[in-house]
């Protein structure tokens, strides 16, 4: 009951703080050659004010990631909002070598109806066409959407910008001791909710499988405890409240158990816990440091750090034999993995010359490329599509949010507009 | 061992009044007046004694709150953060005479302590959390190997959250590996 309390008390205070957490974007590198992409306005057929600018949302998706250069509204010739109205040689004239046009209408039950349709401006013709609806309220989900299509269409991969990220900003307190706030936010970093706030530290929050829940580590108590907490009713239970460590909580991809570090048995060690029957498994059993636990995919074995060796190293947990396996060799520190949908890119944090860089493991080829060139990057976490890993890093002395294709291409910051962020976390694809 | 000299004060008033008590038998008339003269004397000698007695309680009680005072000052001095170097959790000399003297107040008192280990920023949050446990339980180790019942001792990890030094270079790095009493 005190905990419902508590949540209901920070679903009050969203409306108080709604900027604090807000990340901006900054792109700090494209690829070679993206490609020219015309987003034009959509057209509004409703009384009033239209209710958002969707093609703005829709073009910084696309450029965000850094394969496309949009076209600036100030050099298109027209608006065209219906098929009919589209001439290909205004377009190919600015250089532009797609359009996307769209039109958003209301429909019943005060949802949005947004039609979209994607033209190929050189060969004429058009590449495809969609529709999206939803709550009114939505409509951001919406325009993302329509982008996950387009991406989708003219990249062969499917676009991960309908997807929501959870971080923790710190603010700090000189005074005293620092406010912690666990926020959800859109991929694009708008419309930060703070799901949690505390003068104590909250740590490595995580997602449910289909996204209805998160799980992390508060020391609201004045110790380290795991709770989940489920995003559509509030309700919010403590999992566990061990001597010593408990951190690192992860959903198991079928969503009925967690792993997560315990070290009330002696040292930190890996645990699985049933989530219907609360019954805890030790899986890993050894004096030195077994931590930061991550799922295969499959949910067949899992990943997990261990100085076993003398050094952080990354190795693999097989849930049917027990046995563990190391996987990382390169350099003398490994630690942090996380693992891409596709079962074989691992992001994790490798160190290299005193520096600490986010790196990608290749599980197939054995393959380590270091991604980064900032010296103190953590928390990687990589979008449901494959395509972007997210993370923590230092800039001027301030924690910020850094992005890197896993193929080394587009990278971008996401500072907080006022205090510090850290600990992202992206969401699967939502439904 | 303070209450000794205060038994045997005791003890020799004991056989003083005794011995007054049985020269004073003889004569009947007077023993009536004599019995009461030497339960007067017993009287006030006890009043005396009891006076002594806790003029000595309180000298010792003094003595007990000082040596705790000092033992306190001591440990005060020698601090209640101790450092650790980079990427280690073995307690270095200066930290364990610091914690000596900690030592020696747990051992004169019944009181609980909390030891919050934690790292600097370098490297993932949740391996830190794991070498701030480490520290803490370094410490606590130490306090245990000289006598500190393990039951009054915590051990907490916060990693690398909570500093108290900002900035990226050795020393503010320096600052942030550490234990904390509390």
């Amino acid at each position: 009951m005190p905990n419902l309390l508590r949540v209901l008390i920070l679903s009050l205070c969203v409306a108080t703080f709604p900027a604090l957490a807000q990340l901006q974007i900054e792109i700090t590198r494209g690829v070679d050659n993206p490609t020219p992409i015309a987003v034009v306005p959509f057209g509004w057929s409703g009384s009033g004010a239209s209710p958002e600018d969707v093609a703005r949302i829709i073009d910084s998706d696309l450029a965000r990631s850094g394969q496309f250069s949009p076209v600036s509204r100030r050099d298109m010739l027209s608006y065209p909002s219906r098929g009919s109205e589209l001439y290909f040689r205004d377009w190919r004239a600015i250089n532009s070598d797609y359009v996307l046009i769209g039109r958003y209408e209301l429909a019943a039950a005060g949802n949005l109806k947004l039609s979209w349709q994607l033209f190929d401006s050189t060969r004429e013709l058009s590449v495809e066409e969609g529709v999206v609806m939803g709550a009114a309220s939505e409509v951001r989900m919406l325009a993302h959407k329509i982008a996950d299509e387009v991406y989708e269409k003219l990249t062969g991969i499917p676009g991960a910008f309908a997807t929501r990220l959870l971080y923790v900003s710190v603010t700090r307190n000189p005074a005293g001791k620092d406010f912690y706030r666990l926020t959800l936010a859109d991929s694009d970093g708008a419309r930060p909710i703070v799901l949690l706030e505390s003068r104590e530290p909250i740590l490595g929050p995580s997602w449910s499988p289909n996204g209805d829940e998160v799980a992390y580590v508060s020391f609201e108590t004045s110790r380290p405890a795991i709770y989940r907490q489920n995003l559509r009713t509030g309700a919010r239970e403590q999992l566990t409240n061990f001597k010593g460590l408990n951190n690192s909580p992860v959903f198991s991809p079928d969503g009925n158990s967690m792993a997560m570090v315990l070290s009330k048995d002696g040292s930190p060690d890996i645990y699985l816990m049933n989530l219907a029957s609360k019954r805890l498994t030790r899986l890993t059993k050894h004096y030195a440091i077994d931590t930061e636990p991550t799922w295969m995919p499959d949910g067949q074995s899992l990943l997990f750090t261990s100085d076993r060796g003398g050094r952080p190293q990354i190795y693999r947990y097989d849930l049917k034999s027990g046995n563990t396996t190391r996987v990382t060799f390169d350099g003398r520190y490994n630690a942090r993995a996380r693992v891409a949908q596709d079962g074989r890119n691992v992001a994790l944090v490798h160190q290299q010359n005193g520096a600490y860089h986010i790196a990608v493991f290749d599980l197939v080829t054995e393959r380590l490329t270091v991604l980064t060139t900032t010296s103190l990057d953590e928390s990687p976490t990589i979008a449901p599509n494959g395509s972007i890993v997210l993370y923590a890093t230092k800039r001027n002395g301030q924690s910020i949010l850094g992005a890197v294709a896993v193929d080394g291409g587009v990278s971008f910051n996401l500072p907080a507009r006022d205090g510090e962020v850290q600990e992202p976390s992206w969401s699967p694809y939502l439904p | 061992m303070k209450s000794l000299p205060v038994a045997g004060k005791f003890a020799s008033i004991l056989f003083g009044s005794l011995l007054l008590i049985a020269c004073s038998g003889n004569e009947t008339n007077d023993s009536a007046a004599a019995e009461a003269a030497a339960a007067e004397a017993a009287a006030a000698e006890e009043a005396a004694a009891v006076a002594a007695a806790s003029a000595a309680k309180a000298q010792a009680e003094a003595a007990a709150a000082a040596e705790q005072q000092q033992l306190q000052n001591a440990a005060m001095s020698a601090g209640t953060v101790f450092y650790f170097d980079f990427d280690s959790s073995s307690m270095t000399d200066t930290a364990r005479m610091a914690v000596d003297a900690h030592i020696a107040v747990l051992l004169s008192n019944d009181d609980s302590v909390r030891l919050e280990g934690h790292t600097d920023e370098r490297g993932t949050r949740e391996y830190n959390l794991a070498l701030g446990e480490r520290r803490a339980n370094a410490v606590r180790d130490y306090m245990v190997a000289n006598g500190v019942p393990s039951y009054r001792i915590e051990s907490i990890s916060y990693g690398e959250e909570n500093p108290v030094a900002f900035g990226s270079s050795e020393a503010n790095w320096s600052q942030n590996r550490r234990v904390e009493l509390k």
